[in-house]
C-alpha cells in the first residue's frame, strides 16, 4: 500500500514538474514574444553591428536614421508607391488567373495531363535569366515589371490549388453528384471552398515571391522605386541607406501575410474554428 | 411510388498489387426487389458488397453488367428520385445546418422562400430547427448525421439510401436516431435502403433483411415485427425481437457453400 501511494505521488510530480515547464510562457499572448524576440535581435544587431566597418555593415540606429532622412525628403514614400503599383498588378492578375488554372488541374486529367508539366516547370524557371527577354518584348517600364512579379507568383498559387484540389475528400464530391450537380457548380460550390486554405497557403508564398521579384525587375530594368534606392546606395557604398528599402520590404511583406491570413478566416472561418494547436 | 430493383448487378474492379493486376469481384448476379414503403435492410461482413450494391443504386458507382430500375424506369447516374445519405453525414463544412439542406434543395432548382422554408421543414423534421445556423464542427455526431437525413429527405426523393449512417455513432445516440428514422418513416412513407452490419438495428428496423456475403446475395429474411415498432427499448427484450435476431445471425453464419 505504502509503495503504491508514494508511486502516485511520484508520478503526480513529475506531472506538476511538466506542466510548469511548459506552462512558464503558456499564459504570455503570442505578441509579446513575437515582440520580445524581434527587439532581442534588435539589441544583439545594435551591439554587435557597431564594431562593423559601416561599408561592411550596419545597425539599427544608423539605419533608422537613413530612413529618417529618406523619409523626409520624400524620397522613400514615392520609392514605395513606384514599386507596389506593378507589385499589386502583377499579384492580382496571377490570383486571377492562377487559382483557376490550379482547380482545373486538379479536377480534369486531360488538361492535368496536357498543361500540369508546363505549371511544374514554370515554378523552376529561372525567371532572372529571362528578364532581359522580357525586356526585349515588354520595354523597360511598368508592363515588365509587372509581368516578371505575376510570374514569379502564379506558379506557387497555381500548383498549391492544384494540390488542395488533389485532396479535397472524393466523398465531399459525391454529394455533389448525389444531388446532381453539374460538374461546373461541383467546382465552384465543393471543390473551391474545400481548396481555400490551399490556396490561401499558395497566396502567402506568393506574397514573398513577389517582393524578390519586385526587386528582381527593379534592378534589370529602368531601376526605380524601392529596388532603385537598394542598388544606387550599394553602389555608393551607403550600407545604411542600403538597408532601409530591405527592412521596408520585409516588413510589406510580413504584413500583406498578416492580410492574407486576415481575408482566410473571413473568407474561411469555418478553417481556423476546426483547425486545433497544441 | 418507390420501387428499386438491382437486376443481375455485377461488379468488379481490377486493383494492382505490385506488378499484378487482380479482378475483384465485388459483387455477382446480385438481383433484388425493394418494395415500395419499405425499410429493406443490407447485411453482411465487411466486403460482402452491400455498401457497393447500395452505392449501385444510387448511382455513385456503376455496374458492370446489370441493370438499376426505379419504378420500373431503368436509371442511369444519380437522381432526385433517390436520396443518399453518407456513412459519415459528409456536411460541406463551410455551410450552416440550414445551408447544407438548402444544398441538395438549389440543386435541385427550388429557389426563394421555398427553398428556405423547405429546408426549414426538414430540419425541424429531424428535431435541428434550433441548430440551423451551426456549422459542422459545431454539431455532434448524431446531430451531424440528422442534419445528413434532412438533406437528403429534402430533395422529396422516392428512395432513401443510407450506407452505416449510425455506425459512427455512440450507442445511446445509435439508439435514438433509430427510433427517429422509424418516426420519419412512419410520417413520410418513403422506401429506405439501409446498409448496416449491426444485427440489432437490422431488427428494429427492416421489413426485410437482404443477408449478403462474397458479393452475393445469400438470403432474404422477413422480419415479422408489426409496425409501427413503438417503444424499441421494449421491443429488444421480446421474443419476437429474439427471433427474428436469431434467424438473421443463423444466416449470417451459415457456411456459404450450402447456399448454392
Amino acid at each position: 500500500m505504502v509503495d503504491i501511494t508514494s508511486q502516485d505521488m511520484t508520478v503526480n510530480r513529475a506531472d506538476a514538474a511538466g506542466s510548469r515547464r511548459f506552462g512558464g510562457l503558456s499564459g504570455v499572448p503570442s505578441w509579446v514574444i513575437t515582440t520580445a524576440a524581434v527587439v532581442l535581435v534588435l539589441l544583439l544587431w545594435q551591439y554587435f553591428g557597431r564594431n562593423v566597418n559601416p561599408v561592411f555593415g550596419s545597425y539599427p540606429t544608423a539605419i533608422a536614421e537613413a530612413a529618417w532622412d529618406l523619409t523626409r525628403s520624400g524620397e522613400l514614400g514615392s520609392a514605395l508607391l513606384e514599386s507596389i503599383k506593378p507589385f499589386l498588378v502583377g499579384f492580382v492578375v496571377s490570383l486571377v488567373i492562377g487559382i483557376p488554372l490550379g482547380l482545373l488541374l486538379g479536377r480534369f486529367r486531360i488538361f492535368e495531363a496536357a498543361v500540369g508539366l508546363f505549371v511544374t516547370g514554370g515554378y523552376a524557371m529561372p525567371l532572372v535569366a529571362l528578364v532581359p527577354l522580357l525586356v526585349l518584348w515588354l520595354g523597360l517600364g511598368f508592363a515588365v515589371k509587372a509581368a516578371v512579379i505575376f510570374l514569379m507568383c502564379i506558379f506557387p498559387i497555381a500548383i498549391n490549388t492544384w494540390l488542395g484540389v488533389k485532396v479535397v475528400p472524393k466523398t465531399l464530391i459525391e454529394v455533389g453528384h448525389a444531388f446532381v450537380a453539374p460538374n461546373s457548380v461541383i467546382l465552384r460550390r465543393i471543390v473551391l471552398p474545400a481548396t481555400l486554405p490551399y490556396i490561401m497557403a499558395g497566396v502567402k508564398l506568393s506574397v514573398g515571391r513577389g517582393v524578390v521579384a519586385m526587386v528582381i525587375a527593379e534592378f534589370f530594368t529602368a531601376i526605380s522605386g524601392l529596388g532603385g534606392i537598394i542598388i544606387n546606395s550599394a553602389n555608393n557604398f551607403d550600407t545604411a541607406r542600403m538597408f532601409v528599402p530591405i527592412i521596408v520590404l520585409m516588413v510589406l511583406a510580413t504584413l500583406l501575410n498578416a492580410l492574407v491570413g486576415r481575408i482566410e478566416r473571413w473568407v474561411a472561418p469555418w478553417q481556423v474554428e476546426i483547425a486545433s494547436r497544441d | 411510388m418507390g420501387e428499386v430493383s438491382l437486376v443481375d448487378v455485377s461488379r468488379s474492379f481490377n486493383i494492382r498489387i505490385g506488378a499484378e493486376t487482380h479482378t475483384v469481384r465485388a459483387l455477382q448476379d446480385v438481383g433484388f426487389t425493394i418494395r415500395d414503403g419499405e425499410i429493406a435492410v443490407l447485411i453482411g461482413p465487411s466486403g460482402c458488397g452491400k455498401t457497393t450494391a447500395l452505392r449501385i443504386a444510387m448511382g455513385l458507382d456503376y455496374a458492370s453488367a446489370g441493370r438499376v430500375m426505379v419504378d420500373g424506369h431503368e436509371v442511369h447516374g444519380c437522381g432526385y428520385d433517390r436520396g443518399m445519405v453518407f456513412q459519415h453525414a459528409e456536411l460541406l463544412p463551410w455551410l450552416t445546418a440550414l445551408q447544407n439542406v438548402m444544398f441538395g434543395l438549389e440543386m435541385k432548382g427550388v429557389r426563394g422562400r421555398k427553398l428556405r422554408d423547405t429546408a426549414m421543414h426538414y430540419l425541424d423534421l429531424v428535431g435541428l430547427k434550433s441548430a440551423a445556423d451551426r456549422r459542422p464542427h459545431q454539431l455532434s455526431g448524431g446531430m451531424k448525421q440528422r442534419v445528413g437525413i434532412a438533406r437528403a429527405l429534402a430533395i422529396d426523393p422516392k428512395v432513401l439510401l443510407m450506407d452505416e449512417p449510425f455506425g459512427a455513432l455512440d450507442a445511446q445516440t445509435r439508439e435514438s436516431l433509430q427510433g427517429e428514422l422509424l418516426d420519419v418513416h412512419a410520417r413520410t412513407g418513403k422506401t429506405i435502403i439501409f446498409v448496416t452490419h449491426d444485427l440489432d438495428e437490422a431488427v428494429l428496423l427492416a421489413d426485410r433483411v437482404f443477408v449478403m456475403r462474397g458479393g452475393e446475395l445469400q438470403e432474404i429474411i422477413e422480419v415479422p415485427l408489426p409496425r409501427p415498432r413503438g417503444d424499441l427499448g421494449a421491443l429488444r427484450g421480446t421474443a419476437e425481437f429474439a427471433s427474428a435476431r436469431y434467424s438473421i445471425w443463423q444466416a449470417l453464419h451459415r457456411p456459404a457453400a450450402t447456399v448454392q
